[in-house]
Formats: structure tokens, C-alpha cells, sequence
């Protein structure tokens, strides 16, 4: 389970949109990090905007994709209207094609059966590396996060995908408390601290979406969503977040996918 | 500090026990009795699921004290512990009511002021932790947490100094290949608490849908109390032992309690009661210490029973969560 929740009271953002969206920043997130999804392939979902992007994915271009949940769920179909609090509760199992231990569903990511986690956070640095754990010194903290649940777990073993919102107190330099690995210190150091497998793919905010450099593993931009320009993301970043001059420009969301989000979650618990 | 007993000293917890056969049918009273102050609480099932919450609160009735207390993922129950003077010490992997409800002001509120302890581990570090301590071995092996700080802060390398009184893991060098592995130390709580669909009076249980570590808990614990929503015949348990899921040797009570997961969910039978969920975040948003107080009084104290307590709760909450958690699997 993991969560960004802590973070959600509203920031003034210096975005310079054309147009008033139709759309929330969360299902923008929900509908870009749906389409990163493939066909075939197994997901390991937290709750909140992974769970509604992986169902997306299920509903539209992926039907035959297989979420995982850390309550121990291979295989569902949530049910529109009915989203589970969490990754832990009953609603998790419907139409599953299996159900096992927690621990169970957590080593088929230490066996490599997992294509891809799928997460939120509060806060990540330059790295990709996680923070759900504290906010402030973890002696003295500001806040005293949920912590990592699976998080450390899915992070530290498969291919990451992270949807967060885009705010410069969530995109710093270092975070405070590394509760789930991205690259760590770049380059090989992941791999040196014993975590040979997996790693950052992709990070998906309201703003673009973002990939690592092969090398030094730093964050890097690789598309921006529309209206969001190049100025408007590095104004948004802690960090030294290199734009190329010629980054493409993401599809807007569909009303398609925009009404199969509003279908499933109709209480707006996520999308909001 | 949870290090892992001595085999020997697990060994004779174990010779030690009742293990035959027998009726451990008894009311929560008698079966709180079976708790120590000081002890080591395992707690079954996981956030808003199979939470035995009617066992809690016999143990908050009966003014247990400094319980170290774990389980895999704490919900409610985790600001029960604090709030309640329980425990100032929590072992678990994610600690707060839901995410739709936002960080639980409790956990802040003790965890920040450094009134009380957290200590965290990843999930299936958990998972492994108790797994461990079911197979009789002080460790497992496992391939996450390294490189965190997660790990720092329970072996003394990462940011922040390690808190004396979590207990420590440690990386190795592997025999066999020279990978770097993380060895995570054996849980074996001194009481487990599992609340389950049905077991008869030896303690045979038989779970449906998600386990959770409830297994694993269950055999690793040196005492084992059941509560169950009914308790059914040896016979009946007999027609269908491929559904016994916890076996009656490493079971000491068993209480019958309906709704026993109120106001958590049951699989199969109910689901969370949200309202009285949301009640509840509500009375500890402004004040967590003074919300919770008077939560405690209202629901846990003042009730004369189990029943009155569910009445309390209400009995349109207690028949929506029935009737959502039923459906559940309907077309």
C-alpha cells in the first residue's frame, strides 16, 4: 500500500494552460499512465490513481492485463462504483483468478513475475528514489507518513512506474527518508546496494512524463502534456530537470477514457 | 526488542502448551486473560480486514499494558493501541486508517510528539519476519529493503540513527553465488489474536478469501486465540478439512463473536462500516488525543457488552455493511 495523501492540500502551480481543462490533474494521470500499460502484461498496483489507470487499461486497450494487489489478489476485475479502499479488502478480489497470502503475492515480485509496479508517492528526488515515510528530519519529523507497506518491495523488485502530481515541494533534489529505491545515488549504486533487478521506468504527473538517463540515471523529460511548456516543468521541479527542445507533446485524454474513469470511480474518492 | 528466541527456549514454549484436542471454547474475559502485560501481540488479518476488533477490546477493557504489537498492515486498530495506553510500540509496514481517509491524525499525533514508536519494515519483510518465526529458523533471506532507509532505521547504516529498541536486520554476503542478501530476524509473538468465519471448539478454522499472514501468524506464535463469527461442529469441519486453514495445535481459545471485525470487514459477510469509519476520522481530526478519548468511552468503555457496543454502531450500519459484503461476488 502506498500513499500520497499527506501531500494533497492544494499548492498554487505556475502552469500556463490554453484552455481551462476538462479534465482533473488526477485523471490526467490516471488516463497517461493507463496508456503506458501493454496488453499481456502483469501489474503490481497500489490503491488510489494505479488502481484506476490499471482498470482503464483493462477496459480499453489491454483487456487481457493482470493486476496484482498486495492483499494477495491475482487477476481481478474491479467492479465500477465499488473501488476498495485499499489493495487489502474484499472488494480486491472480484472475478480474481486466484487468491493467495500476502506474502505469497509479494514474492512473485522477488521471482520476477511482475512486468511492472505501479505506484503513487509523496515525494521523489532526481533518482527516482520514493519517499512515503516522513516529511522533515525521520528523528523529529515534520510529518510521520503511512510508510512503505509494499512499496520498498515492488520498487526494490520490479520496473516502476510512479503517477504523481507535479509540485516542487514533491520533486526535490534529495527526499528526506528513501522508503522505496529508485536509482539511489545514480548510475550503478542501485545495483551495488544489492538490487540488481528492476528500477525506475517511468514518472507520469499532471505536467509530462519522464524517464531515467541509461547512464547516470538521473531524471530526465521525455514528453509534455498539452499546453505545459518546457519553462512551466522546470519551474514546478527541485531539481535540475533536463527538457529536450524537441520533446513531443502527450494526446490529450479521450472522452472515452475520461467517461469510463467518471463511471468507475462516480464518488470522485480518487479523481478528484 | 523483537530478536528471535533462543530454539531452545521456542522449543519449550512449545512443549510447555495443552496441545490435545480439547474444548477451548471461552467468552473474550477469560480469553484476555491468556495476554500479559509486556507481551508480544500478533494481530490477523490486514488494514480494514478480518481486524479481530471484538478481542481488542476486551484487551483495552481489561487495561493491558506496554504491549509491543505487530501485524502486517495497522489501521484503526493502531490508534486503538496508542490512544487506549496499550502499546507504545508498533511493528507493521503502513500504519493509518485508509488512503481515502487521509494520514491518521492519532499515529501523527503520538508517533510525532515521540510519545510512542513505529517501527517499520517493508511488507513482505513482514511477511518473511513472521514466516520465519513459523518455520522455527531465527531469519529468512529476502532481496528488498537494501539500499533504503527503511533498512537504516533498523540497522543503524541509513539516515537517522537506528532506534535501539527496533530490533536489527543485516545484510550478507551469499554462500553460494556472492550476492548481497538481506536477513530479516524471526518473529514469534508471545500471543497471536486471528479473528476467522468459522472453527469449531478445538481451534480447527476455516478461512475464506484473503489469508492475509494469518497462517503464518498462527504457527508462529507461542499462543494462539481465535475469534470466530461461529463456531461449528468437529464434524462439519471434518466434511471439508482441504478448507482448515489454521490447524487446532496451535490454538489455546476460541470466542464466538458475530460481527467480531465491526467496524472492519469480514470476508464473505460484511464489509467496512464506512459511515462509522468516516464518524470516527471525523471525531479525531481537530484533536486527535480528545477525539480518541471520547471515542474510547463511547465505544469501547461504556458498553456493557459486545452487543451493546454493535448497537451503538447502529443497526443500519451493521445490516448495509451485511448487505454489501454478501453481494459481493453477485452478478
Amino acid at each position: 500500500m502506498t500513499t500520497d495523501t499527506a501531500l494533497d492540500a492544494p499548492a498554487p502551480a505556475d502552469l500556463s494552460r490554453a484552455a481551462v481543462p476538462a479534465y482533473t490533474a488526477s485523471e490526467l494521470l490516471a488516463v497517461m499512465s493507463a496508456r503506458l500499460l501493454k496488453e499481456g502484461q502483469t501489474v503490481f498496483a497500489g490503491v488510489g490513481i494505479p488502481l484506476l489507470a490499471a482498470i482503464l487499461a483493462q477496459k480499453t486497450h489491454a483487456p487481457g492485463l493482470t493486476i496484482l494487489f498486495e492483499g494477495g489478489v491475482i487477476g481481478p476485475f474491479v467492479e465500477a462504483g465499488k473501488l476498495p479502499p485499499s489493495t487489502n479488502e474484499q472488494r480486491c478480489t472480484r472475478r480474481a483468478n486466484m487468491l493467495v497470502s500476502i506474502t505469497e503475492v509479494l514474492l512473485m515480485l522477488q521471482r520476477g513475475y511482475v512486468d511492472v509496479g505501479f505506484m503513487g508517492g509523496a515525494q521523489i528526488d532526481r533518482f527516482g528514489n520514493l519517499n512515503s515515510s516522513f516529511i522533515g528530519d525521520p528523528a523529529r519529523p515534520k510529518i510521520r507518513l503511512p510508510g512503505t507497506g509494499g512499496g520498498n518491495d515492488i520498487a526494490s523488485l520490479a520496473d516502476m512506474i510512479v503517477a504523481m502530481k507535479h509540485e516542487k515541494r514533491r520533486f526535490v533534489e534529495k527526499v528526506d527518508f528513501i522508503t522505496s529505491p529508485g536509482f539511489l545515488d545514480g548510475g550503478d549504486t542501485r545495483a551495488q546496494a544489492g538490487l540488481p533487478a528492476g528500477g525506475m521506468f517511468r514518472v507520469v504527473t499532471d505536467l509530462g512524463i519522464m524517464g531515467f538517463d541509461a547512464v547516470t540515471k538521473a531524471m530526465t523529460v521525455l514528453a509534455l502534456h498539452p499546453g505545459v511548456t518546457a519553462q512551466a516543468i522546470k519551474a514546478n521541479t527541485g531539481f535540475d530537470l533536463p527538457v529536450p527542445a524537441d520533446a513531443p507533446v502527450t494526446e490529450p485524454p479521450t472522452e472515452l477514457e475520461l467517461s469510463i474513469l467518471r463511471e468507475l470511480d462516480p464518488a470522485r474518492l480518487y479523481t478528484a | 526488542m523483537t530478536m528471535p528466541l533462543a530454539y531452545s527456549e521456542l522449543r519449550q514454549r512449545t512443549k510447555a502448551r495443552d496441545r490435545s484436542l480439547r474444548d477451548k471454547v471461552m467468552s473474550l474475559e477469560a480469553a484476555a486473560k491468556l495476554v500479559q502485560d509486556g507481551d508480544h501481540l500478533a494481530v490477523g488479518g490486514c488494514t480494514a480486514s478480518r481486524t479481530p476488533f471484538a478481542m481488542i477490546w476486551a484487551l483495552v477493557r481489561a487495561q493491558k499494558r506496554d504491549l509491543t504489537v505487530s501485524r502486517s498492515i495497522m489501521s484503526t486498530e493502531g490508534d486503538i493501541f496508542y490512544a487506549a495506553g496499550l502499546s507504545r510500540h508498533l511493528i507493521t509496514s503502513w500504519f493509518s486508517q485508509g488512503i481515502v481517509w487521509g494520514v491518521s491524525k492519532v499515529m501523527r499525533d503520538y508517533t510525532e510528539s515521540g510519545r510512542a514508536r513505529f517501527e517499520e519494515w517493508s511488507h513482505m519483510a513482514m511477511g518473511l519476519r513472521y514466516r520465519a518465526g513459523a518455520m522455527g529458523v531465527p531469519f529468512l533471506p529476502m532481496r528488498s529493503m537494501l539500499g533504503s532507509d527503511v533498512l537504516g532505521r533498523v540497522s543503524g547504516n541509513g539516515a537517522g540513527p537506528a532506534d535501539p529498541a527496533f530490533a536489527a536486520a543485516k545484510t550478507m554476503e551469499c554462500p553460494f553465488t556472492g550476492e548481497t542478501l538481506l536477513l530479516v530476524p524471526a518473529l514469534n509473538p508471545d500471543v497471536a489474536i486471528i479473528h476467522v468465519q468459522r472453527c469449531d471448539a478445538y481451534g480447527n478454522a476455516q478461512l475464506d478469501g484473503l489469508t492475509f499472514m494469518d497462517i503464518d501468524i498462527a504457527m508462529a506464535a507461542n499462543r494462539v486465540i481465535l475469534t470466530t463469527e461461529r463456531v461449528v461442529s468437529n464434524e462439519q469441519i471434518r466434511r471439508q478439512p482441504d478448507q482448515t486453514k489454521i490447524g487446532f495445535f496451535t490454538v489455546d481459545a476460541v470466542v464466538e463473536v458475530p460481527f467480531g471485525c465491526a467496524p472492519h470487514e469480514c470476508y464473505g459477510l460484511y464489509e467496512p462500516f464506512y459511515s462509522h469509519m468516516d464518524m470516527y476520522a471525523q471525531m479525531t481530526a481537530r484533536d486527535p488525543e480528545a477525539g480518541a478519548q471520547d471515542y474510547l468511552e463511547r465505544f469501547y468503555h461504556e458498553p456493557k457488552d459486545w452487543a451493546d457496543y454493535l448497537s451503538r454502531i447502529g443497526m443500519a450500519e451493521l445490516i448495509d455493511a451485511q448487505r454489501r459484503g454478501s453481494a459481493i461476488h453477485d452478478d
